[in-house]
């Protein structure tokens, strides 16, 4: 009689892994890859392939050589962190930024922390910031790269990928005591222009539809639930309208507020990662709303012109806080005690 | 019509039914049968034959010990060789009746015809009665007595009668199988139990991905007007009782609560006929439509099988263990049990054999919780899974129960979608019993 395999149910498993999920996580973010590169061509192509590498990198030495066990590599969720940080550099930064940052997300963020969904802040998001507090002056150089392929479109969308972002313009315009509507007519930020092509800012930012066609993958993969970018989306628009409302001169639109500042690519890729996001829907949404508010703060009270990873970093702290009231509805009623 | 379904959470496997066009055969009779006494939850029966009698088919062997508990009778017609333990497939020993089956000599009183009976005669209470007497338990697996299910208790009242046709896990197709070759015991045998409720409607729940069940059940709405087929979505654990309540009826059972604390009474299909079989034809509960399936198997078939019979005959009949299975199991892969003994004998609660290669059953190496709420999502409890797997890890009984571990179905939604591979509902379980143990110490208010 051959032996039997004798253990408890289930005795199947599901499709999902998380490789499998981390793939799909990377799939949705090629639409934003490609159009990175094509923009900024050899440079993107550069940041990419440095923040990957060096993301993978120190993730297998730390485990192999210092933690003492099997590197876990293999789940892709390194490539997902190197690929976010990527993206998140000017296009212009130099290739050992990256490196610095990789070093501080994986080293410091994820791996100190236990690895692998132990850790409390987006690594990617950590990277960042300390690579902008760190070096100021490379993290908002926002000088003119090359696109892929140079004179082939001579149009204006493609020259025009240069320069400060609208933010950063907006926030220093102000400071010279200058109203909106005169900024706004010494450069051009129109709404369709920033949706498919942005005006400068980070590799990742540069389309805004790029990034939605990710979420939509997202979304129909089930890979994560729309709450929190929605949450995210809808307190921008709120919030930052009612400031508009209250002073157009002083507070940007809504939806300029919503196109710039990788609103998009925060809430849809960083805001919703895992391992540093709330378990319940009444969480997400609290989340959400928390990252909006907090953002839309930084920008027009704060002295940096973008929040979005500094209130995503904030709200990364409040979510075991989070996780511990707001449980998801049960079914049925609670049994009284005796 | 949309198809209904419960609120939250649920996994959507593969359903596999690929045994669903086996008609049911009847398995040919052993030579030596196995009856246990411990087929029902519940109080074992006390065997009231002794080592030499000659019993019928039909005939009482063993008698109720307890309010819940059930009597056995001899599916054969033979010799009693001795009574003895037996190893089930866990390779618990239970008291069991051995029989010299010699033939399909059936006791007096007891309608062999097969023709259908329309007329209910008996009363509400001689319905019951009956059910008792002819040991009829919930054939969906949790065997409890039906009898009992049937008896309201004081200051409750029954208000719908579900029966239960959903057949969510993936494999089984024995419910599929009677719902569609025995369409009308299964209406008559709804009637019975409607009258031992006094309720003039009843609800079948079906799952969407039984069509030919629904279509051939709704064909005689003419006949059978009170008896609504309601068409469920496919979705696991549809046919879970709190999950099927839900769906039917909107109401959700109260935690720690019993269905007929929101007005409910749920019965299995299978349970149906064989109260329709009970009551119309004096038949008591001595076989069983079980499915033998598997994608490592060449054949898939549906079986009658005699209670007794061993495991290893119908594994035999199916071609024996395949090279590449490493796993047999009684009852669906969600929640079924993996046979340890496969000597074990067929009882009132085997509803399938399900053959798992190893591809299809391994367990994955398992990585860290990346707190992707997938869990959060597929309980159909509201529960935190990824919580309750930690904190029973941790032993933190006070936390675990408030949480509601005690709420846990034990569906196994959770550990099928982990993408991490974490054995959930393994530490899970052993908690809620840890817990349940604890509540139920404590002196009573």
């Amino acid at each position: 009689m051959k032996n039997l395999i004798v253990s408890p149910s289930p005795h199947i498993h599901g499709p999902k892994s998380t490789r499998s999920l981390m793939t799909d996580v990377i799939i949705a973010l090629a639409p934003a890859m490609l159009v990175s590169v094509w923009y900024f061509g050899v440079s993107a192509i550069t940041l990419l392939v440095t923040g990957v590498v060096s993301c993978v990198a120190v993730e297998y030495l730390i485990q192999r050589f210092l933690m003492k066990k099997e590197p876990s590599v293999k789940d892709c969720s390194a490539i997902v962190t190197g690929i976010l940080l990527a993206l998140n550099m000017p296009p212009a930064a130099p290739w050992w930024l990256v490196v610095i940052g990789s070093v501080v997300a994986i080293g410091i963020a994820k791996m100190t922390f236990g690895g692998i969904g132990q850790n409390l802040f987006n690594p990617a998001l950590v990277g960042r910031v300390f690579l902008l507090v760190s070096f100021p002056v490379l993290m908002t150089n926002y000088a003119q790269v090359d696109p892929l392929f140079p004179g082939a479109f001579s149009g204006h969308a493609v020259d025009a990928v240069s320069g400060a972002t609208p933010l950063a313009i907006v926030k220093e315009g102000l400071g010279k005591g200058m109203t909106l509507s005169q900024i706004f007519a010494e450069n051009d930020f129109s709404s369709a222009q920033m949706f498919f092509v942005r005006i400068g800012g980070s590799a990742g930012e540069v389309s805004a539809i790029a990034l939605l066609i990710g979420f939509a993958y997202l979304l129909v993969r089930k890979v994560i639930k729309p709450h929190i970018p929605l949450a995210i989306f809808a307190t921008v628009f709120v919030f930052s309208g009612i400031l508009w409302l209250a002073d157009p001169e002083r507070y940007a639109d809504p939806l300029f507020n919503l196109l710039t500042g990788g609103i998009l690519l925060g809430a849809i890729f960083m805001a919703t990662d895992y391992v540093t996001s709330p378990m319940s829907t009444k969480g997400m949404v609290i989340y959400g709303i928390g990252i909006g508010m907090l953002t839309i703060l930084i920008r027009d009270f704060g002295s940096y012109p973008e929040g979005v990873s500094f209130a995503i970093l904030i709200m990364n702290a409040v979510v075991p806080l989070l996780n511990m009231y707001c449980k998801p509805k049960r079914f049925g009623k609670e049994v009284k005690n005796g | 019509m949309m198809s209904k379904t419960f609120p939250m959470g649920g996994v959507h496997p593969d359903d596999s039914k690929i045994s669903a066009n086996a008609a049911i055969e009847d398995f040919p009779l052993p030579a030596v049968a196995y009856v246990s006494m411990s087929q029902h939850l519940g109080a074992p029966a006390e065997p009231v034959v002794e080592a030499g009698q000659e019993v019928k088919a039909g005939q009482l062997i063993g008698k109720p010990s307890g309010f819940i508990s059930a009597p056995v009778h001899s599916p054969y017609s033979g010799v009693v060789k001795n009574v003895d333990y037996v190893a089930d497939l866990s390779g618990n020993k239970a008291k069991t009746v051995v029989i010299e089956v010699s033939g399909d000599q059936w006791d007096d009183g007891i309608d062999r015809s097969g023709e259908i009976k329309r007329d209910i005669v008996l009363s509400g209470p001689e319905i019951i009665a009956k059910i008792a007497e002819k040991g009829i338990v919930g054939l969906g697996g949790a065997t409890f007595p039906t009898s009992v299910k049937l008896s309201v208790p004081k200051g409750k009242k029954a208000e719908y009668l579900i029966v239960n046709g959903a057949e969510c896990e993936p494999f089984i197709t024995s419910d599929y199988r009677q719902m569609i070759e025995q369409p009308e015991q299964l209406l008559i045998g709804t009637r019975i139990m409607m009258k031992a409720l006094s309720l003039d409607r009843a609800y079948i729940g079906i799952e969407e991905n039984k069509p030919e069940a629904i279509e051939k059940l709704r064909g005689y709405s003419k006949e059978y007007g009170d008896i609504e087929i309601v068409k469920l979505r496919k979705k696991y654990p549809q046919g879970g009782e709190k999950q099927l309540i839900k769906a039917v009826t909107g109401r959700n059972v109260p935690s720690m609560g019993l269905p007929i604390d929101v007005g409910a009474v749920v019965q299995n299909v299978s349970t149906a006929i064989a109260v329709y079989n009970a009551v119309q034809h004096n038949m008591p509960l001595v076989e069983k439509v079980v499915t033998v399936t598997g994608n490592c198997l060449p054949v898939q078939k549906n079986f009658r099988v005699r209670l007794g019979v061993k495991l290893s005959e119908l594994i035999g009949h199916a071609g024996g263990v395949p090279e590449d299975c490493v796993k047999i199991i009684s009852g669906g892969p969600m929640m079924g049990k993996a046979v340890y003994n496969i000597d074990a004998p067929v009882v009132k609660g085997t509803s399938s054999l399900l053959f798992l290669t190893r591809k299809e059953t391994a367990r994955r190496p398992e990585s860290n919780c990346i707190r992707c709420a997938s869990c959060v999502s597929a309980c159909p409890m509201g529960l935190e899974p990824y919580l309750l797997g930690k904190l029973a890890r941790l032993s933190k009984m006070e936390e675990l129960e408030k949480n509601r571990v005690y709420d846990c179905i034990e569906c196994g939604c959770c550990s099928y979608t982990c993408p991490a591979g974490i054995p959930l509902l393994d530490n899970i379980r052993l908690a809620k019993a840890s817990v349940l143990k604890i509540m139920r110490s404590r002196p009573k208010k």
